[in-house]
């Protein structure tokens, strides 16, 4: 990899070459892989701040309207924009994040937003622009943005910078899709997809360093994920911890909760999980061996429980930016599923005292960060591996969200589920082979938990 | 397969008998259904070797290419079932209506009816398809010259199978799929793709549960296939030997009476291969015949015949076939048309179902509710204008929990939007909701009779909303951008979008691939002897 450069040298280096290549450059598009947390956004606002300095307007082209209201909220904060149009639909109420900016018009259309140095919406509202042409369209989370969405918009711009993470999820259809496998212009690609599969030439830039998964997790998420192009952490190996400050018997009685659904969850060894992945980052729940149904109640119960559990302890997380530490409150803490009737059983169980912890699909948590993530593991319990919780970007995301640790629950016996099951899906002609498989990165993903097992129960 | 679907397989495996898994019928059953059962030859793909065909139970007709390997005899094959499909096709056509006018205004007809072809099973269904593709593309002139019939069909053929994708539609009806969208078997969703043993375990004979009468009809000595493979063993035993015969007996001087037996008798054999088909074919339709339709079965049908009177016209038009693969714009607008009408057709079945809805109800999507008191005069004075704002106390026992600010609908009055106003979750397992209604009541300041619930009504509030989506704005072909190759070359725009393009080449070449990479196998189709 990079060598002896500091962490943030190598990153301003990849800055470097895509803001030379977006102001001398001539090609059409620019394409930039991140890894999780590899300061992506950050990129994105820079872009923009620099096109409105050279007096190039830009459009921002994001997927969902929380993500164009992140975008915003920092592009306003960096000061380096006039005005900044934020197209939206008529019923778009602008959060808090939006409202508090002076910088920033609303407007349902783009003769609305003359003037703006900048102009953001989702990619599903600027399909509805039909006209006019920006020299220059950034497109964020192009990985997630399916390829007939990108067609729908890309008369828009002249030039693009397309950021995204290859490690997430692909995009999906319910309708059968067969019958466009092998053609370059499949519209179930991602947008990424396409424009390189169109543009084999156009500079590819990898962003190497992650500033959000802690040194403990990069070396396994890299290896499952990204092997072959591979990441660094932006921090050393001591620069995050989490200290427990309530003793194991103390926490007892602070939410003496829920006890008839969480009463059969072995205390002892919620504890052994919460101070294993305290200390080291991640840790490896593991129930018996048994096929369930999709809301298995003794994973989901053990999700709930430890979630409160690392409440009750008080953790509290140190790392560069908080040397003082700062404590580990709900809205730090994320529980991941693969099922949203996971989600809704889970949420069902917890405490009040744990009510904002956020429960989620891998979906809905894309792009989302936090102190500590508990994920259930989409094989947990179930008979099949079928292509759905084999793909790669759904663990991908589930083990990629956390600053500080990451604890997995999971049944016994995915290993041999997963021998069980070899990978089926059929090889297509003229279809790209991507990598790493989802077999194959689950496996790798399990062969690193092994040696953070706690059993339970 | 959803929660309510699991339990009705596991009580039919255990009563013996497939379970009603609707409670209407959800495809649209024609007056006179095109029934058609196609044969291929072992060995060689979708190489037809007979059908049976026809909308008259008791006058089926029967085709046969009595030696499958010959090109000549498949396509003097292809001609005798264009004349008698196409016609059929053509004639829905004369009778139109007056239909909503288009996006741009525009006044539109459509047919009053249209053909529908039904089909015994998916592989049928994928003959079809496969079938059309190999004759759309023949010509009528030039080398391997057919008869002008022969790419009329295929185009014919291949308008229905690309409109089987389309969730909801009845143009192309396979009947195992459309049997086991409204019963559930003890059996696997593969074994259902076996009609003899799907009819099996819906009408199971007096005295034999569903399980052992599927087992008897997979017996292919009593119920051959369905189609298209055939019983290897008949293959074997009976079919090899008589195709054998009829080439033995096949003189240069045509219609010796040694060549008309051979071919009567290997007709005789495939008919015996065919005729229990047919017979449970009608069978099928039968049953699907005697379930209710469901209300909004006529709106879907509509469509199918919107989509049937617009290609009869450009049948009519520019007659050129439809192209070999989509390209990039016409890929991304199946995509979202293929999208919108799955998303309306669950909506719509929900709406015209309980058992449907009540899948629903258990994920908390949907519940059915009392009215407990309704203040049908409410004005909201609030606002600048008065507006009228009843509002309805319901009660409910579903599992349910609609948050304060969520949007219901009722499928009884779907103009109508209800907005929960107030929840209360007691500790049973009772919830109470105060809804407040929009919409559906008139213009004056006083509702409609009957569009506000009265006190004791019962009725179904959902999540899911029918509503119209309009259809998204694609580039034209020509205006492909950089992202997805650029525009096509301007031969290879298809026959729909490129119509401007391609006009002024009519009668020229075939539309070539819209591939412009040298890379992609291409295949010229006049030199194309059979694909």
């Amino acid at each position: 990899m990079t060598g002896t450069a500091s962490p943030a040298e190598a990153a301003d280096r990849v800055v470097g070459a895509v803001l030379s290549g977006l102001q001398h450059g001539s090609d059409q598009g620019i394409v930039v892989d991140s890894p999780p947390g590899a300061g992506k956004s950050t990129l994105v606002v820079r872009v923009a701040g620099e096109l409105a300095a050279a007096g190039e307007p830009a459009i921002l082209i994001a997927q969902t309207n929380e993500q164009v209201d992140d975008l915003i909220n920092r592009l306003a904060a960096t000061g380096a924009h006039r005005q900044i149009g934020r197209l939206s639909a008529v019923d778009y109420v602008p959060s808090p994040r939006v409202a508090q900016h002076q910088v920033v018009t609303v407007g349902t259309r783009v003769r609305d937003l003359d003037g703006s140095t900048v102009i953001v919406g989702t990619a599903a509202k600027w399909a509805t622009v039909p006209e006019g042409t920006w020299p220059w369209a950034i497109v964020d989370e192009g990985y997630q943005m399916r390829s007939d969405a990108l067609l729908r918009v890309a008369n828009r711009f002249q030039r693009a910078l397309f950021v995204g993470d290859p490690g997430q999820l692909d995009p999906f259809s319910t309708v059968e899709s067969e019958r466009w496998v092998g053609l370059t212009w499949d519209p179930m690609q991602s947008a990424m997809a396409v424009v390189l599969r169109h543009n084999p030439g156009l500079p590819l830039h990898r962003l190497p360093v992650s500033w959000r998964l802690p040194a403990s997790a990069v070396p396994a998420v890299a290896r499952a994920f990204y092997p072959f192009t591979g990441f660094r952490s932006g921090t050393g190996s001591t620069a995050r911890r989490i200290a427990l400050e309530a003793q194991r018997s103390a926490a007892r009685s602070a939410h003496d909760m829920a006890r008839s659904a969480l009463d059969n969850v072995a205390r002892s060894a919620l504890d052994d999980a919460v101070e294993l992945a305290a200390s080291r980052g991640w840790a490896l729940y593991e129930l018996p061996a048994r096929h369930t149904v999709r809301t298995d109640p003794e994973a989901i119960a053990a999700c709930a429980a430890l979630a409160t559990r690392l409440l009750d302890r008080r953790a509290v997380a140190y790392s560069e930016s908080a040397p003082s530490g700062r404590p580990v409150s709900p809205d730090r803490i994320a529980i991941g599923v693969a099922h949203r009737d996971q989600a809704a059983a889970i949420r069902a169980l917890l405490p009040p005292s744990a009510a904002a912890v956020t429960v989620d699909t891998a979906n809905r948590l894309q792009g989302r960060e936090y102190d500590v993530t508990i994920v259930l593991h989409p094989l947990s319990g179930r008979r099949d591996a079928t292509a759905f919780h084999l793909e790669t970007g759904r663990l991908c995301v589930l083990a990629s969200r956390h600053r500080h640790a990451c604890i997995v629950v999971a049944r016994a016996g995915i290993q041999e589920l997963l021998d069980a099951h070899p990978g089926n899906t059929a090889v297509h002609l003229n279809v790209p082979v991507t990598f790493p498989d989802g077999w194959e990165a689950n496996h790798a993903m399990l062969a690193h938990l092994e040696r953070y097992r706690v059993i339970a129960g | 397969m959803s929660t309510l679907v699991a339990l009705a397989r596991a009580l039919a495996f255990v009563q013996g008998v497939a379970q009603p898994i609707t409670m209407v019928r959800h495809i649209h059953c024609a007056e006179r259904p095109m029934v058609f059962i196609p044969l291929a030859l072992a060995g060689e793909a979708n190489a037809p070797l007979a059908a049976m065909v026809g909308d008259d139970p008791d006058r089926p007709r029967l085709l046969v290419v009595p030696q499958p390997r010959n090109r000549d005899l498949r396509f003097a094959f292809a001609a005798e079932l264009a004349s008698i499909l196409v016609p059929h096709f053509e004639r829905f056509q004369t009778v139109t209506e007056v239909a909503a006018p288009d996006r741009t205004g525009q006044a539109r007809w459509r047919s009053t009816d249209a053909p529908q072809v039904v089909v015994a099973n998916p592989a049928a269904a994928g003959f079809v398809r496969l079938f059309g593709r190999s004759t759309r593309f023949r010509r009528a002139d030039g080398p391997y010259a057919v008869d002008a019939r022969v790419p009329v069909l295929g185009q014919w053929l291949t308008f229905f199978a690309e409109r089987a994708e389309y969730p909801g539609s009845s143009l192309l009806v396979t009947l195992t799929d459309a049997l086991a969208m409204h019963w559930a078997t003890g059996q696997s969703a593969l074994e259902d793709t076996h009609l003899p043993a799907l009819l099996a375990w819906i009408e199971p004979p007096e005295g034999r549960d569903g399980a052992t009468a599927a087992m008897l009809a997979e017996d292919p000595g009593i119920w051959p296939p369905a189609g298209p493979a055939t019983d290897p063993d008949f293959d074997n035993r009976v079919l090899a030997p008589a195709i054998e015969a009829y080439a033995a007996a096949t003189t240069p001087d045509a219609g010796t009476l040694a060549e008309c037996q051979a071919s009567g008798a290997l007709r005789d054999a495939v008919a015996s291969q065919l005729e229990p088909t047919w017979r449970l074919m009608w069978r099928a339709i039968a049953l699907l015949r005697a379930l209710p339709p469901g209300v909004r079965v006529a709106d879907r049908w509509a469509a199918d015949r919107d989509a049937y009177t617009e290609f009869a016209a450009r049948l009519e038009g520019s007659g050129l076939p439809q192209p070999r693969r989509d390209g990039a714009v016409a890929a991304a607008r199946r995509l979202h048309r293929l999208e919108r009408a799955l998303a309306a057709f669950t909506v719509q079945r929900a709406y015209d179902d309980p058992l449907i809805m009540a899948e629903y109800r258990l994920t908390g999507e949907a519940f059915v509710a009392t009215v407990l008191e309704a203040d049908r005069l409410r004005i909201d004075t609030s606002g600048r204008r008065r507006t009228l704002r009843p509002r309805v106390t319901v009660t409910t026992t579903d599992p349910a929990k609609p948050e304060v600010g969520s949007t219901w609908i009722s499928p009884a009055r779907p103009a109508q939007r209800a907005r929960a106003v107030e929840v209360v979750v007691a500790r049973g397992a009772e919830t109470t909701v105060v809804l407040e209604l929009s919409g559906g009541m008139g213009r004056a300041l006083t509702p409609l009779p009957g569009s506000v619930p009265d006190a004791g009504e019962r009725l179904c509030y959902t999540s899911l909303a029918d509503q119209y989506v309009p259809p998204g704005d694609f580039p034209a072909p020509e205006e492909t951008p950089w992202t997805h190759g650029g525009p096509p070359a301007p031969a290879s725009l298809d026959a729909v979008e490129g119509q401007a393009a391609v006009a002024s080449r009519r009668g020229d070449d075939l539309p070539r691939d819209d591939l412009p990479r040298d890379d992609l196998p291409r295949d010229d189709p006049a030199g194309e002897e059979w694909s």
